[in-house]
């Protein structure tokens, strides 16, 4: 057992080999599926880092954060928050540690309770945990909802009575009120008009340099994951395909995966619209359920060779030991270029 | 052809679509709610014009009052909808039934719920084909595979015997464009049609309609909230707030020089136009809420929200006016330099 | 940032069963049933001590029609009917009320960890639960009444124990759709202990659930009642409750049709009374409501 000395070195997650199956199918027939969520990845937050996870749906994204967040149990692989294994510890051993990781749902409209008032919402962690005098929850939580950009008045209203960008506000004030290391945010923008959106983001980036948690940021949407992270983890089919800073992997894409995503994200600029060849991927997402030999990108990749059809890559640093890609194809000397590929 | 070519040819040649001061009203417990308000446009053979707005501003309601979906018993509408010169008011139900799926087809957002479970996707193409043209079953499970490849469905002969739930959502989305497109309509009306679809799969189904309006010269009327998709495959676009449009003008124009604050505070939202302000990353946000559909005040309806709304701008409802030719916008501070 | 922070600090908010208060009055209709619901346990209380005794029997005024000496008439062996019906209402309402009471209690209970936890417990008790619902509400208290014998407390028992399957069942159902919303995801995450999650949670969120059903099951509890004690299983004359009045009077339904009428309408006002101050209590709980 490596007992850290200071605690700035110990990362607030690290995520190792993480497995996640879900299988389906009767429990008394032998036709059961096994569907591989998540598939052997690893990840590692600092302090006060924001890693953005990119996939679009079917990547297991989403799974990812259950899994850390202890709503569900991995298969396989270990999970720490803060250096503490907490991977296979019970509801009730977790339960403490909870104050230290938590989530923000999509859906504002389905995360609230609606039969609590904001501020019943906001301190019912405090209460949970113990903390503090009903004095100090009632300050706290209008500290809270202050920081959030939520005026007092709302307090004693519904969740109904909101719009949607208050309510994402109350959902944050509410993960955010015990001071947490670790916010998952699961999707937190996706459901909210664009104006609204932009307020959010604003709010959690201000909240994160106020407060400093670390914040892992699920998302199908790169622009917004371009905006918001520092570092960021592109998933497919349950494996992460490549992974970088943010500059990094906008300016100078490795994995053919990656290429294809942001030249297919649509762009409100026309003239970067012409002046970009798009890569348009021929075929679907293959079903999580299928056990896929090889790359999980061959069936759609336009530069697979018979070696990623066999053998799975792994995710290794190649020229850069910041940036990590899984794929055979990207060494030392470079990447395959499909913008060149789709000009030709 | 059409069942309405027998109308007298209309003066405006070059318009597919004509929406002439269209007002949408519906009858709520909660009071009368003006959904859309003096909506005008016109839409081109082989154009394709967007209708961009937030949640809410009634950019739905305009498409489905198009081909009459709105049901007229809750929708009180008024102002003209003329497609190739007829007025669609005019006809009855049944005369209508025969306009929708022939001469204006749908798409929806959810491909999930807009197939029919339990019947094969070559039979529901089928089926479509066979209700507006008379043509044998074989030769319309002909066009059927033709109309598959056509939306980039691979394999397209096999798929016909697929049920819906064996394909995908793109796949499926792929199938509702090839139904939309089976009776070769002038019009479709395309209601956040990638809005579900994941980032890799719609730039496929963009590249379909694109298509569609080269080869075809089919005119669409785009329904979304995505920028960025206006930016990909419309050539005109009309911006809704409220009930209004609000700017009007080419997909170059509103991206090059936009008018309205609005508009403006809708691009720069985009997080993908983030500033850099004390170090830190920011989007420009628009403040407030956008106000109740039951009352429409002789004034800007964005003015509350406006960082440049003086005494003037509630004084008068701005009308939407030319700003330079070919781009119109409703507001007396239209142009001038970018509010940070 | 929009720091929306307000100059004047609020008074603190309305505590919660005010604002219920306030929804409830709001509603003419529940302020009908409520008063009907009190008004019948008003009756069932003190009617008793107003009116004469209602096993006195006069053989001078058999089955005589509504008098000033009898309101309501009188039956077959000269009985005052107005002091009958009073007293019924005693027998009727425990029956009806208390019985629902225990059924919920402990059919939510179960129902909820049931639907909550799932796992072996709940597989268990589905099952049980299946076979029990097999039986007609009826037939089943019927047979449990036959088993504990005849008086008050045994029929209140059986027609308790016969009404909770359909409650577990509906609680179950409710438990398992909220146990998959997201708020509930988000309070786990919070570490809320389970017991405050299903406190807090879950049951507000299926109250209105439970009201609706609690409104069909009294009155269908007072008429299960009524058969048993016609059945002989239930309270023994001379004893009276609505369903013995109703049931005796059937043989003089043509000479003396008033015998029927009172405590048939005693029955439908107490039904229609717990139906409008069900559905009062349903909208005032739930904070979508106007007001």
């Amino acid at each position: 057992m490596s007992v850290p000395t200071d605690g700035d070195e110990v990362p607030v997650l690290e995520v190792r080999g993480l497995v996640k199956h879900y299988s389906s199918g009767s429990r008394l027939t032998r036709d059961r599926r096994v569907v591989r969520a998540v598939d052997g990845i690893d990840l590692t937050i600092g302090r006060g880092e924001i890693v953005g996870l990119v996939g679009e749906s079917g990547s297991g994204k989403s799974t990812v954060g259950k899994c850390v967040t202890r709503l569900t149990t991995p298969t396989a692989g270990t999970i720490r928050l803060l250096g503490r294994d907490i991977t296979h510890l019970s509801r009730a051993r977790m339960r403490p540690l909870r104050s230290q990781v938590h989530v923000v749902f999509q859906d504002p409209f389905s995360s609230l309770n609606p039969r609590m008032t904001v501020e019943q919402i906001v301190s019912e962690p405090l209460k949970q945990h113990g903390v503090g005098s009903r004095r100090d929850r009632e300050s706290t939580v209008g500290e809270m909802l202050e920081k959030t950009g939520l005026a007092r008045e709302l307090r004693s209203r519904y969740p109904h009575e909101l719009s949607g960008g208050q309510r994402q506000r109350v959902a944050l004030a509410r993960a955010l009120v015990l001071r947490p290391a670790l916010v998952v945010a699961d999707e937190p923008v996706s459901a909210l008009d664009v104006s609204v959106q932009a307020s959010i983001l604003n709010v959690i980036l201000d909240l994160q340099a106020d407060l400093g948690f670390s914040c892992l940021f699920i998302t199908h949407e790169l622009s917004v994951v371009e905006f918001i992270s520092d570092r960021i983890a592109v998933m497919y089919l349950g494996k992460i395909m490549e992974e970088t800073t943010r500059e990094r992997l906008f300016r100078e894409p490795q994995h053919p995966y990656t290429q294809a995503l942001l030249s297919a994200a649509p762009s409100a600029d026309p003239a970067a619209v012409r002046a970009q060849e798009r890569i348009i991927l021929s075929g679907d997402i293959p079903s999580p359920a299928a056990e896929l030999p090889g790359c999980p990108f061959h069936t759609r990749c336009p530069v697979a060779v018979e070696r990623c059809r066999t053998e799975r890559p792994a995710l290794t640093a190649k020229a850069d030991p910041e940036h990590r890609t899984a794929c055979h194809l990207v060494t030392a000397d470079g990447a395959p270029d499909l913008q060149a590929l789709a000009r030709a | 052809m059409s069942t309405i070519a027998a109308a007298p040819a209309a003066a405006t040649t070059s318009a597919v679509l004509e929406v002439d001061r269209l007002h949408v009203e519906f009858s709520t417990e909660g009071g009368c709610v003006m959904a859309v308000k003096d909506v005008s446009f016109t839409l081109g053979r082989g154009e394709i014009l967007a209708l961009v707005g937030e949640s809410g501003c009634g950019k739905s309601t305009v498409a489905m009052s198009i081909p009459r979906l709105l049901g007229d018993t809750r929708a009180r509408i008024e102002g003209s909808i003329r497609l190739d010169g007829v007025d669609l008011a005019t006809l009855s139900e049944r005369q209508m039934r025969h306009v929708r799926g022939k001469d204006i087809s749908v798409v929806f957002q959810e491909p999930m719920t807009s197939l029919n479970p339990a019947y094969t996707i070559g039979r529901q193409i089928v089926e479509v084909i066979r209700q507006h043209e008379k043509v044998k079953r074989s030769a319309a499970m002909r066009r059927a595979v033709e109309l598959l490849a056509l939306v980039g469905i691979p394999d397209a002969r096999r798929r016909l015997s697929a049920f819906p739930h064996e394909l995908s959502g793109g796949m499926r989305q792929r199938v509702m464009i090839a139904i939309a497109v089976a009776c070769d309509p002038k019009v479709i009306i395309a209601d956040e049609p990638t809005t579900a679809l994941d980032v890799t799969i719609q730039a496929g189904v963009l590249d379909i309609f694109r298509r569609l309006r080269d080869t075809l010269g089919t005119a669409i009327v785009l329904i979304t909230h995505d920028l960025g998709v206006v930016a990909e495959v419309a050539d005109s676009v009309a911006v809704m707030y409220a009930g209004r449009v609000v700017e009007q003008c080419s997909t170059g124009e509103i991206f090059a020089r936009p008018a309205h604050p609005y508009t403006r505070g809708l691009l720069g939202a985009l997080p993908s136009r983030a500033l850099m302000r004390g170090g830190r990353r920011r989007l420009a946000d628009i403040a407030g809420v956008v106000p109740p559909p039951t009352v429409d005040p002789d004034e800007c309806q964005f003015a509350p929200r406006c960082p440049r709304a003086t005494a003037a701008c509630v004084a008068a409802r701005p009308p939407l006016a030319p700003f330079v030719p070919g781009h119109r916008v409703a507001c007396i501070h239209a142009g001038g330099e970018e509010t940070a | 940032m929009t720091a929306a922070v307000s100059a004047v600090v609020p008074a603190r908010p309305r505590p919660q069963w005010r604002r219920i208060a306030r929804r409830f009055l709001h509603r003419p209709m529940a302020i009908v049933g409520l008063v009907l619901v009190l008004a019948f346990i008003a009756l069932a209380v003190v009617g008793p001590m107003l009116t004469s005794d209602p096993d006195l029997q006069d053989f001078q005024v058999v089955l005589s029609p509504p008098s000033l000496a009898h309101p309501l008439g009188t039956d077959d062996l000269g009985r005052d009917v107005l002091a009958r019906v009073a007293n019924g209402a005693r027998v009727s309402l425990l029956a009806g009320v208390v019985s629902t009471a225990i059924a919920l209690v402990v059919g939510i209970t179960l129902g909820l960890i049931s639907g909550f936890y799932r796992g072996w417990f709940d597989a268990v008790l589905g099952r049980i639960v299946d076979v029990l619902l097999a039986f007609p509400f009826l037939i089943f208290a019927v047979g449990l009444a036959a088993i504990l014998g005849a008086s008050l407390t045994n029929v209140i028992a059986a027609l308790a124990i016969s009404q909770v399957p359909a409650v577990i069942r509906i609680a179950r159902g409710e438990a398992m759709s909220i146990r998959d919303q997201e708020y509930v995801s988000g309070a786990i995450a919070d570490g809320s202990r389970d017991g405050a999650i299903i406190l807090k949670y879950v049951l507000p969120n299926a109250a209105s659930a439970f009201i609706v059903q609690a409104t069909v099951a009294i009155p269908a509890a007072i008429i299960g009642e009524a058969t048993l004690s016609f059945l002989g299983l239930g309270v023994q004359p001379p004893n009276a409750s609505w369903g013995i009045l109703l049931t005796g009077a059937q043989q003089y339904l043509a000479q003396a049709p008033y015998l029927a009428v009172f405590p048939g309408l005693a029955i439908a006002l107490t039904t229609l009374g717990f139906n409008l101050l069900g559905d009062g209590l349903r909208d005032a709980l739930d904070p979508k409501g106007h007001r």
